[in-house]
């Protein structure tokens, strides 16, 4: 598992959005079928955004970009992050 | 059809609506008089669409277009469209704040500084009213619950395009239920809402669409709502070919409402909900538009539709 990943997993658990176990959850499950919702998905991109003090340019401003750990960590790599969260 | 190929934009259109008595300006944007004819073209169109869903069993529910502020408040409008929310204030002072508003008046100052948040919120969707009254009943009947709402509603977005007034009428039927049930019926409605189109006269195409949410996180929830064609629009030219106007709209909210309101299906899960909405000025607009403004000359296949 990678550093980022936990990272993001940190401010899913955090968030207290998802209604299933985030222990269990796999990098690659879908977030919105363990519960996340549309609103919930614009917080998580927001958290996302000050914990990793980047902003998400509009083209990643998409379902498919929060859709799993997996799909985040991409998105954030995407973004060049290389600092570790504060 | 001349009208079609040689549209003249809001602005033209709106001073020929003027011109000819159809709408009555009061000096804002977005906020006019309605003539006779207009009105009778509303009416009109209102009882087309009861005609169509007579037997899908809705419970009518009017309302004035007035919203309980706490409802407002629950529904996380303010979250979505903060920019376009209406709310009603209104003097709370006593004698001397009374003096000191005639003062500001008098003098062209800004009087609304004692101006207080009132109970009400003008309605923004003709649903909204719904969802509380119904969760305040418990569980929903098996088979769901269909609501047939009308109501005048407000949206602050002053426009000189006679088709996005501030303050309209909406049509609605909304359906509560398992999701199967609300997707079910909001197919239902398109076809409905493409027949009623063909039958108007009038050329529409359907696409998907999204509500205009507010600022970087309404981008985003409109790229979502768009990912899940949650959102159907019927589009009637009204001002623009190249850009028509939404007439119709279908709606399915998923479990957003049931959440917020924990509305619960006979068998216990959380409700789902979608909407069918007419916008009733805009359908006039587009009928003036396609037909002219004399009634009497109307295609008759029309006027045997909206008049019998």
């Amino acid at each position: 598992m990678s550093s980022l990943s936990n990272q993001v997993r940190e401010i899913l658990a955090q968030g207290q959005w998802l209604k299933r176990d985030l222990e269990t959850l796999r990098d690659d499950a879908d977030l919105y079928d363990a519960g996340l919702s549309s609103h919930d998905s614009v917080n998580l991109m927001l958290a996302l955004e000050e914990a990793f003090d980047v902003e998400f340019p509009d083209a990643l401003l998409k379902r498919r970009t929060f859709e799993s750990i997996q799909a985040i960590s991409s998105a954030l790599s995407q973004l060049k992050i290389d600092a570790p969260v504060p | 059809m001349q009208a079609t190929e040689t549209m003249a934009g809001p602005e033209h259109y709106l001073s020929e609506l003027v011109r000819a008595g159809l709408l009555i300006p009061v000096g804002v944007d977005g906020l006019y008089g309605r003539s006779g004819d207009f009105e009778d073209v509303i009416e009109a169109f209102n009882n087309v669409i009861t005609r169509l869903g007579r037997d899908d069993g809705a419970e009518v529910m009017r309302f004035p277009p007035g919203l309980n502020r706490l409802h407002f408040e629950q529904s996380e409008y303010l979250k979505s469209f903060p920019q376009l929310a209406g709310t009603v204030h209104s003097f709370m002072g006593g004698e001397c704040e009374h003096h000191e508003l005639l003062r500001q008046l008098a003098e062209g100052e800004d009087w609304t500084g004692e101006q207080k948040p009132t109970d009400i919120v003008i309605t923004p969707a003709a649903c909204y009213p719904i969802y509380p009254v119904l969760a305040a009943r418990g569980a929903l009947p098996s088979g769901g619950k269909l609501v047939d709402v009308y109501s005048y509603c407000f949206r602050h977005e002053p426009s000189k395009d006679p088709a996005r007034m501030q303050l309209f009428r909406m049509r609605e039927h909304v359906r509560i239920g398992s999701p199967e049930e609300v997707v079910a019926f909001r197919e239902t409605w398109l076809e409905r809402g493409r027949m009623l189109a063909t039958e108007l006269g009038v050329p529409f195409e359907v696409d998907v669409a999204n509500d205009p949410f507010f600022g970087r996180a309404g981008r985003m929830l409109a790229a979502n709502q768009r990912d899940q064609n949650l959102k159907f629009e019927l589009l009637i030219p009204i001002t623009s070919k190249e850009r028509p106007t939404a007439c119709m709209s279908f709606n399915y909210h998923q479990d957003h409402f049931g959440e917020i309101w924990h509305m619960q299906t006979a068998a216990g899960t959380v409700a789902h909900t979608a909407c069918v909405g007419f916008g009733m000025e805009r359908v006039a607009l587009a009928l003036f538009r396609h037909h002219g403004f004399d009634l009497k000359a109307w295609p008759e296949s029309v006027r045997k539709l909206l008049w019998g």
